[in-house]
């Protein structure tokens, strides 16, 4: 308790480049730019080899490396490669281990609709890409709502890592408290990472709840 | 009119689904393929559609051979009805029913209107439009399949054992709206089933399909019952022949007699000649002390008797 | 770039050179900090899963929580613990338990939903008593579900060791903060290298276990 009134009242992070909200905003910004870039990615990919059926073989070898793969080590071993300084270095770790979980459930989600649905659908006269947008894709979207979250989870706790390497944003009071043995820092500094891990997953519940269906919802 | 034409599908793994399949499917009247499972009577109906294509033959619609046809604009053109309904679970029944339509682009006031007419014309509460399909029991989704197979009025209405995952009392209701719904649409329809009473009961032709593909009879379902074309249709007819065939004869042509001083419909069986079968009159013998059936008219009025003998006689044409 | 990936002198120097970095120390640190989650997960979400499948009302609330708990980021839990348990093992234990527990409670409770009602039925109609039942019949039926529960929760846990080294108990993850701070490659690579590799025998051990438990089962997983 008193390494949080030591951290928040203290001036220190209220202004200048250690100020909590700079440093909310940049992670916001590195998180945010990962996840859209996975996103951009993942969701199409998903989409067509949940569709098509081909290529699955390509979902199932990321899902095991992005659980396998030591964060820490994927992401000095690439800063190291390609050097520090700029951004990009530590966006490319970020933005591989945000892919895997949107894909998955992606993929699942479209593979997994009920085989009924795919046949009516056909049988009704829907095209090729209407039934996978207009039948496939709302039954899905509980679960790829889930790998959003999932990957925006994961984006948030690597991003706090990555200030090991260099990355701005909250992980810094981690890391710096760390090397400084100022505790109350590190104390604080992981009490905002909580909070804006609880704040995106609530964001991503309340999500499904405006955009699922009422009769998808209830199915599952 | 729909016409087999020497169809064939054999998959590349050498198995035959169907095999040489000659046979013309009429206008207005439903015809029903049936046969044990792996005889290709799916198959069949889905190669109307074009959800599977042919690997010999042709299949005509009207003249026009199906492969020539883009299959997302045929199958706009043809009712499509499946065992487990596949309703669209993230729409509303009313959307779900109105999704041909929408398809065709109709104006969604004229699409949900159409569908609002159709579902009660498949016996469901209006109220339902608004729900979504979990939200309705077995039966009343498969009745939502055939009103979505229904909204844009097409001529041809396919169907894939549409009522066999219900249990046998909706089973009922379901068959019995089908021909009620018939009698007043007149649509041609095929219709795929397991089960050789449901074949009997709805089709105006029934083709029996052998494992392998191979078509075995066709034939109304009163001469299919009395003249088996062979030990295989013979055999999937099952039992009680005989008697089940007497259900397609119809009991007005009974010699009535004049009813005995006594005679009362209570405690006899009794039939109704203008409606009921040879089958309704022989039971109505069977249930009375005395052997007679008892002929009565729309109002309860006795008509007349006709005993076992002259029923067996007439069984016997 | 001058320097190669691996300098193979350095693994040959280092592998087990006495003192507490060597590469094999730092192997079994690893392992004990990832399995004793694990191990820990299990026994803890077997009563609390079977709990769950029995009391329905339970159920919701449990996955709510564990979903929040897996949302947490590891760095944040070690950094919150470090005030309560220090530099120590325990402080990488706790959070990565509750990450194993958020994977395997579900499991266990999927794993008694895959058991056949008509099994169970049948179960209670040929006289089976409840403890019984549940170890004879319901527990070998949910065997594959919660061994593929298991999996994920050893490979996840694995991984996620390493990076217990910021706060100085990360096993091979130390590695990687020794390669960082000298500009040099052989320790990332023989830390990541040796991280899958542990994962691949956990997953492939689980595997082969599950084969043994449930050989009724010849599903692929």
């Amino acid at each position: 308790m008193n390494w949080l009134i030591e951290f928040f009242g203290s001036a220190e992070y209220w202004t200048g480049d250690d100020a909590i909200p700079l440093r909310l905003l940049q992670h916001l910004e590195y998180s945010f730019l990962a996840f859209a870039i996975a996103a951009l990615v993942a969701i199409p990919l998903g989409l067509l080899i949940g569709h098509t059926g081909r290529g699955a073989v390509i979902v199932v070898v990321s899902a095991n490396a992005a659980r396998a793969l030591p964060t820490l080590g994927l992401l000095v071993l690439v800063v190291l490669l390609i050097g520090v300084g700029t951004l990009w270095p530590v966006l490319i770790p970020l933005i591989a281990l945000a892919i895997p979980p949107i894909l998955v459930n992606t993929y699942e989600g479209i593979r997994g609709a009920d085989p009924d649905l795919r046949d009516a659908a056909y049988g009704m006269g829907l095209r090729g890409s209407q039934v996978l947008f207009r039948a496939l894709l709302p039954v899905a979207l509980p679960l790829i709502l889930l790998g959003l979250r999932l990957s925006a989870i994961t984006v948030v706790a690597t991003a706090t890592v990555a200030a090991y390497v260099g990355l701005g944003g909250l992980g810094r009071y981690i890391i710096d408290g760390l090397a400084t043995k100022n505790y109350a820092e590190v104390f604080g500094g992981a009490v905002l990472v909580v909070l804006l891990a609880l704040a995106v997953q609530t964001l991503f519940t309340l999500l499904s709840r405006v955009i699922v269906s009422p009769g998808v919802r209830q199915v599952r | 009119m729909i016409t087999f034409d020497g169809v064939t599908k054999r998959y590349a793994d050498g198995t035959v689904a169907v095999d040489d399949l000659s046979l013309e499917v009429p206008d207005g009247a439903i015809t029903v393929f049936v046969g044990p499972s792996g005889c290709g009577k799916t198959t069949s109906l889905r190669m109307i559609n074009r959800m599977i294509d042919p690997t010999g033959g042709r299949i005509l619609l009207d003249g026009k051979d199906v492969t020539a046809v883009d299959p997302a604009t045929l199958r706009r053109g043809i009712g499509y009805v499946i065992q487990q309904a596949g309703l669209f679970p993230h729409r509303r029944i009313v959307d779900n029913i109105a999704t041909v339509p929408f398809l065709l682009g109709w104006d969604k006031k004229k699409a949900r209107a159409r569908a609002m007419e159709l579902l009660e014309r498949v016996g469901l509460d209006p109220k339902m439009a608004r729900r979504y399909p979990y939200q309705l029991s077995g039966g009343q989704q498969q009745r939502v399949g055939v009103a979505r197979a229904l909204a844009a009025d097409p001529p041809v209405l396919l169907m894939d054992e549409p009522f066999s995952a219900v249990d046998p009392i909706v089973r009922t209701s379901l068959q019995e709206e089908l021909l009620r719904l018939q009698s007043e649409l007149h649509k041609t329809i095929v219709f795929v089933t397991h089960d050789i009473d449901e074949a009997v009961k709805l089709g105006d032709t029934v083709a029996v399909l052998r494992v392998g593909g191979k078509l075995a009879q066709v034939a109304a379902p009163a001469d299919l019952l009395s003249d088996p074309a062979d030990d295989f249709v013979r055999e999937f007819l099952g039992r009680d022949r005989g008697i089940r065939r007497l259900g397609f004869v119809p009991a007005k042509n009974l010699a009535l007699d004049p009813a005995p001083e006594g005679v009362t419909p209570e405690g006899h069986g009794t039939f109704n000649p203008a409606r009921d079968s040879l089958r309704a009159a022989l039971d109505a013998a069977l249930l009375s002390p005395d052997g007679l059936a008892v002929a009565v008219d729309d109002d309860g009025r006795v008509l007349g008797v006709v005993g076992e003998a002259a029923l067996v006689g007439a069984a016997r044409g | 770039m001058d320097e190669p990936l691996v300098r193979w002198d350095w693994i040959a120097r280092n592998w087990d050179n006495g003192g507490p970095t060597s590469v094999k120390v730092l192997l079994e640190n690893h392992i004990v900090m990832a399995f004793v989650p694990v191990i820990a997960g299990l026994l803890i979400a077997i009563p609390l899963g079977l709990a769950c499948a029995r009391y329905r009302w339970l159920y919701q609330p449990t996955v709510g929580i564990m979903n929040v708990v897996y949302s947490l980021p590891s760095l944040a839990l070690f950094s919150i613990l470090l005030s309560v348990t220090g530099l120590t093992q325990t402080t990488v234990i706790i959070p990565l338990t509750l990450f194993s527990l958020a994977v395997l409670i579900p499991a266990v409770v999927d794993g008694m939903q895959s058991v056949p009602d008509h099994v169970r039925q049948s179960a209670v109609a040929m006289g089976f008593q409840p403890m019984r039942r549940l170890t004879r019949v319901e527990l070998p039926i949910a065997v594959p579900v919660v061994l593929a529960g298991l999996r994920v929760a050893a490979v996840s846990s694995i991984s996620l060791v390493s990076v217990g080294a910021l706060i100085g108990q990360g096993g091979l993850g130390y590695l990687f903060i020794d390669g960082w701070q000298r500009q040099f490659y052989t320790p990332i690579v023989v830390g990541i290298v040796l991280v899958v590799a542990l994962a691949l025998v956990a997953d492939l051990v689980i595997i082969v276990a599950q084969r043994l438990l449930t050989p009724w089962s010849r599903r692929r997983a």
